[in-house]
């Protein structure tokens, strides 16, 4: 398939500045239980190309899932009519941007592929956690779930690029919900945070089969403690929080596409300006923070990204000090400014844009004990339940399913509805403790909307738990 | 794009064994998107999408599928048969589903636009000359959407409509902008310079100084693009059966009875009145109006196919996810020329931005103001207003703490395209609100 894709491309080669075909497959299978009773297991094939054109200056693509010489034709003839309305229109000269010449291969390392188990094997490793979820009549809804992905791509072009690649994933999910009266508190495993490239042995790692009665035995917990405390106080985060933390209020206002406006119109701009770069303090010496595509189970780790870049990793922070954006070759080329390989795009269908892919705190040297035992008064924070951040990604208030108070150094009582808020440029600031690796985690969630047209993507973030001093925490608002 | 619909219909027909039956949703488009940034073109291109989900149902166990297609008949029908033979292969792993329910009584229907796009050439350019040298940012998107619903009893819905959305703003500096919209299904140019030049009368209240005001309690103008995102979170879990009966619901205390809002809130699910396709996934026929919300009181939800076998009720032809499409706020009796004027010293909130639950049991939203937010005093706009973070109650707000709603509402196409151009739709008044809580 792929090398009669080639070779269809190569017949249909226009003569222009750069021309470029980026296929995309994806085969998956989505299985869940709820309330004990299986879902409509649900499969899914997708296959389609984009052929992108440069010529006199002007860009212009065209997406198509007819993959025949005809079909790639008629694609590159609708691309070609774009770069020529938009020449001269444009933001920037696209024909003058350098453009990959690399060749290669890259595949996700995998244990036991999901495809090598009987359906009916897969409904059962996800059956028997969803009926342990289930332990006391206060437990109204609960839910377990995993989704496999098998994605190929191609990415060819004029000056000699031809990079393949094949990515395998695996999104598990569980939750439950105890209700008693007008009070309803949820746990889940991780939020959406789970997912991890690989196969099942991914289901081991992250405790799905085992950690179902922990989540029912603290949603029935949940539901007769008290508010989290208001006021300043120390804040430490659990990794499937931090992941959150990150997301929001580092990787999206150092997407280089935001700050040269291109996400104004919806995903919002970005506090970070290009004069920051190089010297801007973003948090304490002990904030690191990398761009790193090399952890094989890590959801979007690749050697290449959607312009045919050689992934690497590199710190965007080190020691707090903020160094370099998330922008990709065309960023990078529009701005005059160093970027990482993170051209991305969400499928064969949506033109690629600078996005988080792994976006990673690097761990510290101190064990869990020694964070809380460093706080007289604060509060322990876990999961996510809630997310907001405004459009230049500063001011944020974060929620959590799960929390517990800190006192004198020790975690005592549980506490519900927990949430936390400040502003980005400060907050990192604030930074006092990073756990080592014992506490650092590989995460990562399939869904991390933005662009016009909107693409939602897969990105990866693996962190220790974290310490922070001075947070304005409040249960009630 | 109906006929090769029903081609591959009739297709997947020919392909049953026994008493095997099947359902089959069908979604294409044919799209051009044009994104902008600082009146200039981004990126440009052009989408041909075809797919189809098809469900292979066996007495009551079945196993569902999504194929790409090509939109080429003869290629397509091989890869729908490669299909309904994989969830054949499946159906003797699977036990039987106690929830499936799909529509037995044939109900056909068609909808077909015209199609009145002008070319892409002359939307490109009249955008790029209406903006002058305005920091123009957004993005266009056009071209034909085709929605179809097939099973093996003979029913066949199909919907195609042919229309555009220009979602855009005009910036000043840094956060401050004005945010407009421009969508329908004949593209005008006096319209849309119209529009461009009522934005641009904004602009010069964004040059002034910003304000910047103390966390608080605040009277707040929303238009009606802000009131469609306030209520629109609603939709996420608000008004679906599954979630009233996990007591997930952020309106658990409105449907228990235990609070309420407003006499003057009324919600509905207007699908008479919106743009979607009046037909789902399972081959029901949605009803012309389902009342959510009369009169502040808890009235009706949607319900899905798998919900209503759940719970042994009636479906109201609510899609799988049971959020509302085409969601309509009644209009109240506030003129909307005299909002600011009613608004006297306070907050004109053009746009929200992020919202989310901060704590679901009491509907508690938490969010940001965006683009065009002015303090108000005396009645006028002063200033343009830094941007402020709310956390409040919608059953404060959407309470009693709404002094009015206005008389005259907007049809807000929903400018998404994750994954396909969305069909959805909200028609709002704006709400003139005090004691709105800000909080950072």
């Amino acid at each position: 398939m792929i090398e009669d894709l080639e070779k269809r491309f190569r017949e249909v080669l226009p003569d222009v500045d750069y021309c470029s075909l980026r296929y995309e497959s994806e085969s998956g299978e989505s299985i869940a239980v709820r309330r004990n009773v299986l879902q409509p297991v649900s499969d899914h094939t997708d296959a389609g190309a984009m052929v992108t054109v440069a010529h006199g200056g002007g860009l212009g693509y065209a997406a198509t899932s007819d993959l025949s010489t005809s079909g790639l034709r008629e694609a590159v003839t609708r691309a070609q009519a774009w770069a020529a309305r938009t020449a001269g229109r444009s933001v920037a000269d696209f024909s003058a941007l350098p453009q990959s010449d690399a060749r290669g291969e890259y595949e996700s390392p995998v244990a036991r592929r999901w495809t090598d188990t009987s359906l009916g094997d897969r409904i059962d490793l996800v059956r028997g956690p969803c009926e342990q979820l289930k332990t006391d009549d206060r437990i109204v809804e609960w839910y377990a779930g995993v989704s496999f992905a098998d994605v190929e791509s191609l990415y060819l072009n004029n000056h000699g690029a031809r990079i393949h690649q094949r990515f395998h994933f695996v999104v598990p999910v569980m939750s439950c919900t105890a209700n008693k009266g007008a009070e309803t508190e949820t746990r889940t495993l991780g939020g959406y945070g789970n997912g991890r490239q690989g196969g099942l042995e991914i289901l081991d790692e992250i405790g799905f089969p085992t950690e179902a009665q922990r989540l029912s035995g603290e949603a029935l917990q949940l539901l007769d403690a008290p508010n989290c405390p208001q006021g300043v106080m120390d804040l430490v985060l659990a990794p499937d929080q931090m992941i959150l933390q990150i997301h929001e209020s580092i990787g999206h206002p150092l997407e280089l596409d935001r700050i040269l406006g291109d996400e104004r119109n919806y995903a919002g701009t970005s506090f970070v300006t290009l004069d920051m770069f190089g010297s801007y303090r973003y948090g304490s010496d002990l904030l690191n923070i990398t761009f790193d595509p090399t952890i094989g189970s890590q959801m979007a780790s690749y050697g290449f990204d959607d312009e045919g870049t050689v992934a690497k990793k590199d710190y965007i922070i080190k020691e707090g000090i903020l160094l370099k954006p998330l922008g990709s070759a065309t960023s990078q080329g529009r701005a005059g400014i160093e970027g990482v390989a993170n051209a991305r795009a969400s499928g064969w269908n949506r033109p690629p844009i600078d996005r988080m892919a792994n976006l990673n705190l690097e761990p510290g040297t101190s064990t869990l004990d020694e964070l809380i035992g460093q706080v007289e008064k604060g509060v322990y924070m876990a999961t996510n339940s809630s997310w907001s951040i405004d459009d230049s990604r500063n001011k944020f208030q974060f929620g959590c399913e799960y929390g517990r108070l800190i006192e004198n150094g020790e975690l005592t009582t549980l506490v519900r509805r927990n949430k936390y808020k400040g502003v980005s440029a400060e907050f990192w600031r604030s930074l006092k403790g990073v756990g080592n690796q014992d506490t650092f985690e590989v995460m990562g969630t399939p869904h991390c909307g933005k662009g016009e047209p909107n693409q939602m993507v897969r990105v990866g973030h693996a962190t220790p738990a974290c310490l922070f001093a001075g947070v304005d925490v409040g249960g009630d608002a | 794009m109906q006929s090769y619909f029903h081609e591959i219909a009739d297709h997947l027909t020919s392909q049953l064994q026994g008493d095997e039956v099947y359902t089959c949703s069908f979604s294409g488009e044919d799209s051009d998107f044009v994104r902008f940034n600082q009146g200039q073109v981004r990126q440009a291109g052009s989408v041909v999408q075809r797919g189809a989900s098809v469900d292979l149902i066996q007495g009551q166990k079945h196993a569902a599928g999504w194929a790409t297609l090509t939109g080429e008949a003869e290629a397509d029908k091989a890869r729908l048969t490669a299909l309904v033979k994989r969830l054949r292969e499946k159906l003797p792993h699977l036990p039987e589903d106690p929830h499936l329910l799909y529509a037995t009584d044939v109900q056909s229907s068609e909808h077909v636009g015209d199609n009145k796009l002008p070319a892409p050439e002359h939307s490109l350019e009249e955008i790029r000359s209406s903006a002058g040298g305005n920091d123009l940012v957004g993005i266009y998107a056009a071209g034909a959407i085709g929605r179809g619903f097939a099973n093996s009893l003979g029913q066949r819905n199909w919907y195609e409509t042919w229309n555009y959305n220009l979602d855009w703003s005009l910036h000043h500096a840094g956060d401050k902008a004005v945010k407009a919209g421009y969508a329908g299904f004949e593209w005008d140019d006096a319209t849309f310079r119209r529009k461009v030049e009522v934005a641009g009368r904004q602009m010069d209240a964004l040059a002034r100084e910003p304000r910047t005001i103390s966390p608080g309690h605040y009277r707040v103008y929303f238009t009606p693009a802000a009131v469609n995102d306030l209520v629109g979170i609603l939709s996420w879990g608000g008004f679906g059966l599954q979630a009233h009966k996990a007591r997930q619901t952020p309106l658990l205390k409105l449907v228990e009875g235990e609070a309420s809002m407003s006499e003057a809130v009324t919600l509905r699910e207007n699908t008479a009145e919106g743009i979607a396709p009046n037909f789902q996934g399972s081959g029901f026929i949605r009803p012309a109006a389902v009342t959510l919300i009369e009169g502040g009181r808890y009235k009706d939800c949607l319900v899905s196919p798998r919900s209503a076998k759940e719970f042994d009720v009636p479906t109201n032809g609510a899609s799988a996810h049971e959020s509302p499409e085409s969601l309509d706020m009644a209009a109240g009796s506030l003129p909307t020329d005299e909002a600011i004027t009613r608004l006297e010293k306070g907050i004109y909130v053009g746009n929200v931005h992020y919202l989310n639950y901060s704590d679901r049991s009491t509907c508690r939203t938490t969010g940001m103001t965006r683009f065009a937010t002015f303090w108000v005093e005396d009645g006028e706009i002063v200033a343009p207003l830094n941007v402020m973070r709310f956390d409040e109650t919608m059953y404060r707000a959407l309470g009693d703490k709404l002094l009015g709603l206005t008389s005259e509402r907007e049809m807000i196409l929903d400018s998404q395209t994750y994954g396909a151009r969305s069909t959805g739709s909200g028609r709002m008044p704006g709400a003139l609100v005090e004691d709105f809580t800000f909080t950072l």
